[in-house]
C-alpha cells in the first residue's frame, strides 16, 4: 500500500450507500464520496496540476473532504484553509504557497478571489461535475510514491509566522493502521467531529471513515453555544465515538449539561491536544459509564497522535493523566539538555522517531533543521528524530507522563519549577476549571491565571497548602475565560501582556 | 440592563451590544464568549444559569439576556 486513497478504494465498494460524512443537513455516502473525489481529481489533472500544493478553502462540510481527496487523486497535496482563520494568517499562507489552484465553495468565493493569485480560484461544484477519467487517474497513481506529500497544515510558530507542516501518504497509512485498533474504529463507529478540518487532528475521523467504514458527523462550532443541543446532536445521530480537544469536552461538562441530558451511545471518548482536568474527566465518566476514555498525545510534526493511554484507574484532582505509550511502529526517547538519554523517571525532551515523522515545514529549511535532527543516540547512519519541545518522564508504571513545555520550565529562587505542575495543582482546587501559570522573568515572580467560580483567596490558600514555598504564585488572577489559540490551547502570549 | 451592557462591553469586541439582536446568529459571540458571559452574569446577579438556558435565543441580544436573568431571579 502506498497511497492513502487505497483505503477509500477498498472500503467504498463494500459500504456503498452507507453515510461516510454528514453535517446533519448534507450527507455523502461512500459511493458518492468516491465518485466526487475521482471526478474532482480528473478535473484537476485536466487543469494541468501535478505534485503541487492545492489550497482547499471551504467551509466545514462533507464536500470539503471530497475536495481533499480530489486533490490527492490528482497527485497533489491539499492545504486546508478556513474563512474563520484570521485574515492576516490566510494572506500569509497564500502568499507563502502561491498555489496555482484554490478550491472554494459559494461561501468562500469572494474572499478566495481577493486573497488568491490571479486565475487560481476554482469552484468545487464545477470540479465535482466533471466526468471521471479513469485512464488519467491511473496514470497519475502509477507515478505516485508513498513519501509524496498528502497535505500541509499550518501551525502557529512562536515567531508569529505560521509553519506549514508537510505530511506524506506513508505516515498517514502508518497512523491509520496504528490508531484505528486503539480507538476501536470499525463499521459500527459513529463519530462527531468537533475539530476543524484545517488541523491534522481531523485525521482521526477521516482515516477511520475511509479505512474502517465508520460514519462521521461534522459539528459546527456554533453547536457548542448550547451544551444541551450538542449532546442532543450526539444522541440524535447515535454517536458513539468522540475525539475532541479537552476544552470542548469541558464546555459540555463544565456548564452542567449532564444534569439534564447524557450521551446515550458512547463507547469511546478520546481527549487530547491539552491537559484534561481530572474533575471534568470524572464528570464525563459518570455520564458515560460504559465508555472507554483515552488520552491522546502527539505533535502535528509526527502526523497526528503519537501516544495513547486508555484510562484504567482513578485519578485524584491535580494528578496528571499519563499520555501512556507510543502507537505501534512509533519510537521515542527522552533526551536531556546534553542530548544523552534521560534515566528512568528523569524528565527529558520527548523526541519521536519513525515513519510517523512528517517532512517538516514547507519552504522553511531553517526551522525544519532545528526541530528535525539526527538522532544523537545513533552515530552510524542518518536517522531523523523530531524534537517536540515537550518535556516528559516515565512514571513507575512505565507510562509516559507529559510534564510541561520545554520553554515553561523556569527557575524560581534557585529551584527548578515546572509551570505545568503548578497548573495541575490549581486545577485540583474546588471551583477551578482551568489554570495557566506564567513566569514574569523581569520581576522573577510566578503569576497564576485561572477560570472558574473559586475566588482568588480560596485558590491562594489551597495552593499554599499543596505546594512548596518556591512554587507559589505571587499574584493570582481570576479570568472569566482563559484566552485560547485556535487549536484550543491556552494563548500564553496574550496572557503575558495582561495587567495583573 | 446597564450591568449587562457593562459585561458585554467588557468583552473587548467591536459590536453595538445595545441594539444588536443577532449576536449569536451573526457570529459576534462565540462559545467561549458565552462561557465568559455566563460566569459574569452568575456573579453579578448571584444566579445559577442552568445548562437548559444556555441556548442561542437567550444570548442573541442584551435584552434576551436581561429577560433570562429576570426570569431566573423570579424562580
Amino acid at each position: 500500500m502506498k497511497n492513502v486513497l487505497e483505503f477509500l478504494e477498498k472500503t467504498a465498494p463494500v459500504c456503498g450507500d452507507k453515510t461516510a460524512f454528514s453535517d446533519g443537513e448534507e450527507s455523502l455516502s461512500f459511493a458518492e464520496l468516491a465518485h466526487l473525489s475521482r471526478a474532482g481529481g480528473s478535473a484537476l489533472i485536466a487543469g494541468g496540476l501535478k505534485n503541487e500544493p492545492v489550497a482547499v478553502f471551504m467551509k466545514k462540510a462533507p464536500k470539503t473532504i471530497a475536495a481533499f481527496f480530489a486533490v490527492l487523486y490528482a497527485g497533489c497535496y491539499y492545504v486546508p484553509l478556513d474563512a474563520s482563520m484570521p485574515l492576516y494568517r490566510l494572506q500569509m499562507i497564500l502568499e507563502r504557497l502561491s498555489p496555482r489552484a484554490v478550491i472554494c465553495d459559494e461561501a468562500s468565493r469572494n474572499l478566495a478571489e481577493k486573497l488568491s493569485p490571479e486565475g487560481s480560484v476554482m469552484n468545487a461544484s464545477e470540479l465535482f461535475a466533471a466526468d471521471e477519467n479513469a485512464a488519467a487517474l491511473a496514470a497519475v497513481r502509477a507515478k505516485c510514491i508513498d513519501t509524496d506529500p498528502a497535505y500541509i497544515v499550518f501551525t502557529s510558530g512562536s515567531t508569529g509566522v505560521p509553519k506549514g507542516v508537510t505530511g506524506c501518504h506513508r505516515a498517514l497509512i502508518d497512523y491509520a493502521n496504528a490508531l484505528c485498533p486503539v480507538i476501536g474504529a470499525d463499521e459500527e463507529s459513529v463519530f462527531a467531529m468537533q475539530v476543524p478540518l484545517y488541523v491534522d487532528a481531523c485525521m482521526k475521523e477521516l482515516l477511520s471513515v475511509i479505512k474502517c467504514g465508520s460514519t462521521a458527523y461534522l459539528m459546527q462550532q456554533s453547536m457548542f453555544l448550547s451544551p444541551i443541543k450538542a449532546v442532543e446532536f450526539l444522541n440524535e445521530h447515535r454517536v458513539n465515538t468522540l475525539c475532541w480537544v479537552a476544552s470542548a469536552l469541558t464546555i459540555i461538562s463544565g456548564l452542567g449539561a449532564f444534569e439534564d441530558i447524557k450521551p446515550q451511545y458512547m463507547r469511546t471518548v478520546c481527549f487530547g491536544s491539552e491537559v484534561f482536568p481530572v474533575k471534568q474527566l470524572q464528570l464525563w465518566q459518570s455520564a458515560c459509564p460504559g465508555a472507554r476514555f483515552i488520552n491522546l498525545y502527539g505533535p502535528t510534526e509526527a502526523t497526528g497522535m503519537s501516544f495513547y493511554y486508555v484510562v484504567d484507574r482513578d485519578f485524584s484532582d491535580g494528578e496528571p493523566i499519563p499520555v501512556g505509550r507510543p502507537f505501534d511502529n512509533t519510537g521515542f526517547m527522552l533526551l536531556r539538555e546534553d542530548d544523552t538519554e534521560a534515566a528512568s523517571g528523569e524528565t527529558g525532551e520527548i523526541c519521536i522517531r519513525g515513519t510517523a515523522l512528517t517532512h517538516g515545514y514547507f519552504d522553511d529549511p531553517e526551522r525544519t533543521a532545528a526541530a528535525f535532527t539526527q538522532n544523537p543516540l545513533n552515530k552510524h547512519y542518518p536517522e531523523l528524530i523530531y524534537r517536540t519541545g515537550d518535556l516528559g518522564r516515565l512514571n513507575e508504571r512505565g507510562e509516559l507522563v507529559f510534564v510541561s513545555r520545554k520553554d515553561h520550565q523556569i527557575k524560581n529562587m534557585g529551584h527548578r519549577v515546572e509551570l505545568g505542575e503548578i497548573e495541575a495543582c490549581a486545577d485540583g482546587c474546588e471551583g477551578v476549571v482551568r489554570s495557566c501559570c506564567m513566569f514574569d522573568k523581569q520581576k522573577g515572580r510566578l503569576l497564576m491565571f485561572y477560570m472558574g467560580t473559586a475566588d482568588e483567596k480560596t485558590l491562594g490558600k489551597y495552593l499554599r497548602s499543596m505546594l512548596p514555598r518556591y512554587m507559589l504564585p505571587s499574584k493570582i488572577k481570576r479570568l472569566d475565560a482563559l484566552p485560547l489559540l485556535e487549536n484550543g490551547k491556552i494563548d500564553r502570549n496574550s496572557l503575558k501582556d495582561m495587567e495583573i | 440592563m446597564e450591568e449587562i451592557l457593562d459585561i458585554l462591553n467588557g468583552l473587548g469586541l467591536d459590536a453595538d451590544f445595545e441594539h444588536c439582536t443577532t449576536l449569536i446568529d451573526d457570529g459576534i459571540l462565540e462559545s467561549l464568549d458565552i462561557v465568559t458571559i455566563i460566569a459574569e452574569l452568575s456573579d453579578a446577579f448571584d444566579i445559577t444559569i442552568p445548562a437548559r438556558d444556555i441556548v442561542p435565543e437567550n444570548f442573541n441580544s442584551a435584552e434576551a439576556m436581561l429577560n433570562m436573568v429576570n426570569r431566573l431571579l423570579d424562580e
